[in-house]
């Protein structure tokens, strides 16, 4: 916990809308531990219907890429389109490819 | 007394307490130590409004007068509400609120419980949903009275106290009358000596994580059940009650 404010830390919380999708961001809480950071995340992020699971994970438990990678990680892709599956045929019924 | 104005009686019972807290909870609204927590209390606030609703719109159409969840909450007085007088205790401080609610939301959980199979297929729907709301609300106010007791000594201090303070307004919550006695009867009400037990394991559960001690039993504060309050009532009814009662024609 920092020395500025008694919040408690931070906790990136993820939502999963539907049972076998992927968890999204949703956004973040203040919580001192687990179970109310969980706690804090059902208030905040699921009161209108948005989840079946949460996951709450300590800010600092997180690695970002920085604003200055961006160039070595992200661009080399740019021209390499072949790395799309644009040319299958998606198969009829499936929602979440 | 009919099975129907026993009913009746019980109905009010369930929706006042529901209310009361209610509005209780409301009060915190933009008032909470974080942002997250002032959510959760007014997120709880609207469940138990929630409950109050559905209690007593059910209380009009058993009563057959025509009146409405509105003209219950809003046009009756004090000798007329039929809530536990722990629901209408003061807010206070957070450790206040969050006994006050760990206590009844232990009540409410446990009596909603045996309620779900109540021979009334009304208070038994109602009993189903709700428990499902009061079970989120005892977990939250059991993990802050955990986290007060057994934090600083401060925080500790001050959540022995209100543990100490509200201690006496637990006995209400257990009393019953001819009115539970009929419905016992008719396999619509339960005994509430029976809650009372498991409502007791929950607190000292609780307490023990907690490291609280439970107060001792002396005495015991009763009116729920003759609609006599304390002093706090009124206040609330007077804020909860002014809008309808200054402008009876106000639409939303």
């Amino acid at each position: 916990m920092n020395n500025t404010d008694n919040q408690g830390d931070v906790w990136e919380v993820f939502v999963q809308s539907k049972p076998g999708l992927p968890h999204k961001h949703a956004g973040s809480v203040h919580a001192t531990d687990k179970e109310m950071a969980l706690q804090n995340a059902r208030d905040m992020y699921t009161r209108r219907n948005e989840g079946t699971c949460i996951w709450v994970v300590p800010l600092d438990a997180i690695v970002s890429s920085m604003p200055e990678d961006s160039g070595s990680f992200f661009e080399p892709s740019d021209d390499k389109i072949y790395r799309h599956p644009t040319h299958y045929v998606m198969p009829e019924g499936a929602k979440h490819i | 007394m009919t099975k129907e104005e026993a009913l009746f009686n019980y109905c009010l019972r369930l929706g006042d307490s529901s209310l009361i807290l209610g509005q209780r909870m409301s009060e915190w609204c933009s008032n909470g130590p974080i942002i997250e927590e002032d959510i959760a209390l007014t997120n709880i606030a609207l469940d138990l409004i929630g409950q109050a609703r559905t209690m007593l719109t059910y209380a009009g159409q058993l009563e057959g007068k025509g009146r409405t969840e509105d003209d219950f909450a809003y046009k009756r007085n004090e000798r007329e509400f039929y809530n536990t007088l722990l629901s209408e205790r003061p807010n206070g401080h957070f450790g206040d609120t969050t006994i006050r609610n760990f206590l009844h939301s232990a009540y409410y959980y446990h009596l909603f419980k045996v309620l779900s199979n109540s021979k009334d297929e009304m208070i038994a729907a109602h009993s189903v949903k709700s428990l499902k709301e009061v079970t989120y609300h005892l977990r939250h106010s059991a993990e802050w009275v955990v986290r007060l007791g057994d934090g600083t000594e401060e925080s500790h201090q001050k959540v022995q106290k209100s543990f100490n303070d509200l201690w006496e307004y637990t006995g209400d919550l257990f009393e019953m009358n001819k009115v539970d006695e009929l419905l016992i009867k008719e396999g619509i009400a339960v005994d509430l000596n029976d809650v009372k037990k498991e409502w007791l394991k929950t607190i000292n559960e609780v307490l023990d994580r907690a490291t609280l001690s439970k107060p001792e039993d002396a005495y015991m504060h009763s009116g729920r059940l003759n609609a006599i309050h304390s002093e706090y009532l009124g206040h609330l009814l007077a804020e909860m009650q002014f809008l309808p009662r200054a402008y009876p024609d106000a639409k939303w």
